[in-house]
């Protein structure tokens, strides 16, 4: 009865069916089932790893290769960025605006750092004369990482123009989804990265 | 849900400006999450970098097994999964993905491990003067 009477309360207020309550976060499960087709295209990257990761073409073997201290110093970078965009999306919730922005910089230095140290991994390697057309191990190698990279990448670049959005007009409705949005991106980038350094480099230097 | 979520959520949305059914998760979770990630992220490394167990086979197994509860932690505390957000589609669609990443790694693997043993066996002297 209460149920009935809250309805037509609210259809007297606006013409529309509010009774239904239609959610206006259809943006976040939109958003989830992109993320869900992109870890689709990791599953496939990492199938093509698992298949050609040891095809090393009398070339050099993960052993030879991967330098663990500084992987894990790369994880640490992404996990505290991961933390960092949490904080920012707390202090979202109080409505904070100089504290969002304060960690959003914050996570965009971490990952920005992530990508430094990745991007001279891979300037490494390739100066070894391991680069990706040295075998398929190798191809497969700089592929995978290099896409979950390039992913981080422009996670960067949406932070960055989100920070300039939240600056110049506030934590508005839209600001705030599109903040939740790349919430999601940033946590299951850092998810992806779990498969990776356990798969590729923590796996590899165990073959 | 009951009539007060109705009036409630929409109030919400307009005034704080929370999507409705997204949850932010508290400093508490976050900090949790975090802990443990350190803790299953240090324990890999540390047992692979000091060849602790001795054994490569069950180091590996023990390392992939710590991937698995590492990312079942992101998601319960950092993406916030759980069976009710979005109504559930958010898990449906999550479970689906899954199974076709289940399908995508071990067919790939099946398949060309057979097609692998398969092959005509080559020589040594063959295979350097590949084309």
């Amino acid at each position: 009865m209460t149920q009935l009477r809250t309805s037509l309360a609210l259809d007297a207020d606006s013409p529309f069916h509010v009774a239904e309550h239609h959610p206006e976060n259809g943006t976040m499960l939109g958003f989830w089932l992109y993320l869900m087709s992109d870890c689709l295209i990791f599953a496939v990257l990492f199938a093509m790893y698992s298949v050609l990761g040891g095809n090393y073409a009398a070339g050099p073997a993960p052993k030879d290769l991967f330098d663990l201290p500084l992987v894990a110093l790369n994880t640490g970078f992404l996990l505290l960025s991961s933390i960092t965009y949490g904080f920012a999306m707390l202090e979202m919730a109080r409505n904070r605006k100089q504290a969002t922005l304060a960690w959003l910089a914050v996570t965009g230095l971490f990952g920005a750092a992530f990508i430094f140290v990745e991007l001279y991994e891979f300037a490494h390697l390739i100066h070894e004369g391991a680069g990706p057309q040295r075998s398929a191990f190798l191809s497969s190698f700089f592929t995978l990482v290099g896409t979950h990279g390039l992913h981080v990448s422009f996670g960067i670049v949406w932070l960055t123009t989100l920070m300039v959005q939240v600056a110049q007009r506030g934590l508005t409705v839209e600001n705030r989804r599109r903040l939740s949005c790349l919430s999601l991106f940033w946590h299951f980038l850092d998810v992806i990265w779990i498969g990776v350094f356990t798969y590729v480099y923590l796996m590899g230097v165990l073959r | 849900m009951s009539a007060a979520d109705m009036i409630d959520t929409p109030h919400d949305d307009h005034v704080h400006g929370h999507p409705a059914g997204e949850t932010h998760g508290s400093f508490k979770g976050y900090m949790t999450g975090f802990l443990l990630s350190v803790v299953l992220t240090a324990i890999p490394f540390w047992l692979v970098m000091g060849d602790v167990l001795g054994s490569k086979p069950m180091t590996g197994f023990v390392v992939m097994g710590f991937a698995v509860v590492q990312i079942v932690v992101h998601m319960i505390y950092f993406l916030h999964m759980n069976t009710s957000a979005e109504g559930g589609w958010n898990m449906l669609a999550l479970i689906f993905t899954l199974v076709l990443v289940v399908i995508a790694l071990a067919g790939s693997l099946w398949v060309m491990h057979h097609m692998n043993g398969n092959m005509m066996p080559m020589s040594a002297h063959e295979m350097r003067n590949l084309p």
